[in-house]
């Protein structure tokens, strides 16, 4: 009897889960988790809208935040840094929930951001941080990038392992946090290998021409030079250009958001070596924690949170078919 | 003095630049070679062209701030056809043409409606520049297709173990010498540019002129874009927002071309290009940074105007000419 009177206990609770199942149960969070996005508004500041990192960041937090019913704001001022201050300054006064700033430089922002948090601002900062620390940083670790940058320099170029040792650095703009923290990286490695020697280092303005011609006088100056470090991807087709016209054996090793350009470019043998950030992936941190600030309502600057986003070295052999993305404008 | 007196801005600006030259030969190991003279004048090649493109402007007694703006947009809109399926010549063609329609606007602006020509041209690049970014195309880099690889040739090929940008710099500096010298409407650019009132009196078409010579800049200016996209594998759309156009009036300015019009050869675009040459390869083999490089340039253009004030004191002529 005793295996009928359990297999029918059994058989009656599943039953009575059965008809729980077939009319749901309310998941107790949801209510709570829409309200705390209902009427909210973000607002975005990038140093310029109209290139990959950017537009990336712009499509992947719309498509993340709009659907709950956040309004998203651009204000784009066009690498002017003053126009880009002046937005943030009415935004102070417009007061959005949340503020993601793209910082130019270091010091420009740094008391603006500080300013907008006391007026109950939450802000987010991304890939390139101010001095001032704010709620949020997602971005990338530019002092762990530029050194592991500097130890695949050291790795293709020591004269041990049979390279000249003579390496060149394309920065961007000097006080801008990319190149400022990666410098300090690139520095502390570079400081203890005596064998390789910087034979160039010198600031292209994220300017595709200027990097261009840096690389070529360069390049010449130094028939024997083999690597050049640049720091973005789409200033570096100059740099790769220059290479490709000198029809010397440059390792040319750059970095980026990932975009399809920067897998083109491998392919087509324009880089020898792309470090990606992930935009795509920075816009999902971004969101996420702008999600959590909205559900947890802490006082803006009570919390500092840095998300060092996952750094990718991509190669010819290495990249894979889903190794960059596009803006949907590019299909 | 009087010996000096005689001493033109160009003949200046050459001897600095000779001096230079001299200078970083004996410094700089490596200066004095023929891959990096070659180097060095690849590297203004750009610059130059676009300088003869203002050059005759300039001697039209106009100016053309547009022509930055002009050049990158009608450019990079070639490359974005072309990205989208069109075939080469077609895409080139409507670009070139978009690029003299716009330099026409300008022209028909500064002739007919009468604006002055530096609100004119400072106004249409802002608009050719918004126009571009807003229909035309998203991202501000456009790269080159695979399909346009034959305008690589022009950027990165060479001749001869020239570079072919040296070449285009010298074509554009060849035929727009033997335009400003042989040709009865070079003639007339310079006349006008000279003299407005005396040349309409002698029956010279003024403003049918003034139309042409900003077309021939819009002309002159996409044959650079080319040089350029094809030399970078890319349009940067944002150079529209950059000092580049100020370069370029230097270059015109340094060579000795006043910009109270009418005065001023090919001879000093090539000039005050090579000076800028000259110096931004050796600051660049001496491994300068790019903000002192700026300070450098700037302390040396001005010795240059300097130089040439002491020497060729402004007189009441000149000054009623009305310099910008």
């Amino acid at each position: 009897m005793r295996p009928i009177k359990t297999s029918m206990i059994a058989a009656s609770l599943a039953l009575t889960a059965g008809t729980a199942f077939a009319q749901g149960i309310d998941d107790p969070t949801r209510a709570e988790y829409f309200e705390a996005f209902k009427g909210k508004t973000v607002a975005y500041v990038p140093v310029a809208m109209g290139f990959d990192l950017t537009e990336g960041w712009a499509a992947g937090l719309k498509q993340a935040l709009e659907p709950l019913g956040v309004k998203f704001e651009i204000r784009d001022p066009n690498w002017n840094t003053d126009a880009g201050a002046q937005a943030i300054t009415s935004l102070i006064s417009e007061k959005p929930d949340v503020l993601v700033v793209h910082n130019p430089d270091v010091q420009s922002y740094a008391r603006l951001l500080q300013k907008a948090e006391k007026a109950g601002i939450y802000v987010v900062q991304v890939n390139m941080r101010s001095s001032y620390s704010t709620d949020a940083f997602i971005g990338a670790d530019y002092v762990g990038m530029g050194g592991q940058i500097a130890e695949r320099l050291v790795e293709k170029c020591s004269p041990a392992n049979g390279g000249s040792g003579k390496i060149a650095i394309t920065q961007g703009v000097l006080t801008a946090a990319a190149s400022a923290y990666q410098m300090k990286g690139i520095m502390d490695v570079l400081a203890e290998h005596p064998e390789i020697e910087l034979v160039s280092n010198q600031a292209a303005d994220w300017d595709a021409t200027k990097a261009r011609n840096i690389a070529a006088t360069v390049i010449q100056q130094h028939p024997d030079l083999c690597a050049i470090a640049g720091f973005w991807d789409v200033m570096d087709v100059g740099t790769g250009a220059a290479i490709k016209e000198s029809g010397k054996d440059v390792y040319l090793i750059t970095q980026g958001g990932g975009n399809q350009s920067a897998c083109d470019g491998l392919e087509n043998g324009t880089y020898s070596e792309v470090v990606v950030y992930n935009v795509p992936g920075q816009a999902r941190d971004m969101a996420s924690m702008i999600k959590q600030m909205l559900q947890l309502k802490a006082e803006p600057g009570s919390m500092k949170t840095t998300l060092f986003t996952q750094l990718e070295f991509l190669t010819k052999d290495t990249m894979k078919p889903g190794s960059c993305w596009s803006l949907p404008s590019q299909n | 003095m009087q010996g000096l007196g005689r001493l033109s801005q160009e003949k200046i600006v050459f001897g600095l630049a000779v001096l230079l030259c001299i200078g970083f030969a004996v410094m700089l190991p490596g200066f004095l070679t023929t891959s990096n003279l070659l180097n060095l004048v690849r590297s203004v090649s750009i610059l130059g062209i676009l300088g003869v493109a203002m050059g005759l402007v300039v001697i039209g007694r106009g100016i053309d701030l547009s022509l930055v703006a002009l050049m990158a947009i009608s450019v990079a809109w070639t490359l974005q056809l072309v990205a989208s399926g069109m075939s080469l010549p077609q895409a080139v063609a409507l670009g070139l043409a978009f690029s003299l329609v716009a330099g026409m606007i300008n022209g028909i602006l500064i002739a007919y409606v009468e604006i002055p020509a530096i609100f004119a041209t400072l106004a249409m690049g802002i608009a050719i520049y918004g126009f571009g970014r807003y229909f035309l195309f998203t991202l501000d880099v456009i790269y080159m297709p695979e399909s346009a690889q034959a305008l690589q040739w022009i950027g990165q090929g060479s001749l001869l173990g020239i570079p072919v940008p040296i070449f285009a710099f010298a074509a554009v500096c060849l035929v727009a010498t033997l335009f400003l010298r042989w040709t009865t409407y070079g003639r007339y650019l310079r006349a006008v540019g000279d003299n407005l009132p005396a040349a309409r009196i002698t029956g010279i078409p003024a403003r049918p002129i003034i139309t042409l010579q900003y077309m021939i800049s819009s002309l002159i200016g996409f044959a650079a874009g080319l040089v350029t996209a094809g030399s970078i594998a890319s349009m940067n759309t944002r150079v529209a927002n950059s000092t580049m156009v100020y370069d370029v009036i230097l270059v015109v300015v340094l060579g000795g071309i006043g910009l109270s019009g009418g005065r001023g050869n090919i001879r000093n675009v090539v000039v005050g290009t090579l000076l800028i040459g000259v110096l931004l390869n050796g600051m660049t083999i001496m491994n300068i940074q790019y903000t002192l490089q700026n300070v450098i340039k700037g302390v040396i253009l001005l010795t240059a105007i300097v130089i040439d004030t002491v020497l060729n004191p402004r007189d009441e002529q000149t000054a009623q000419q009305g310099d910008i």
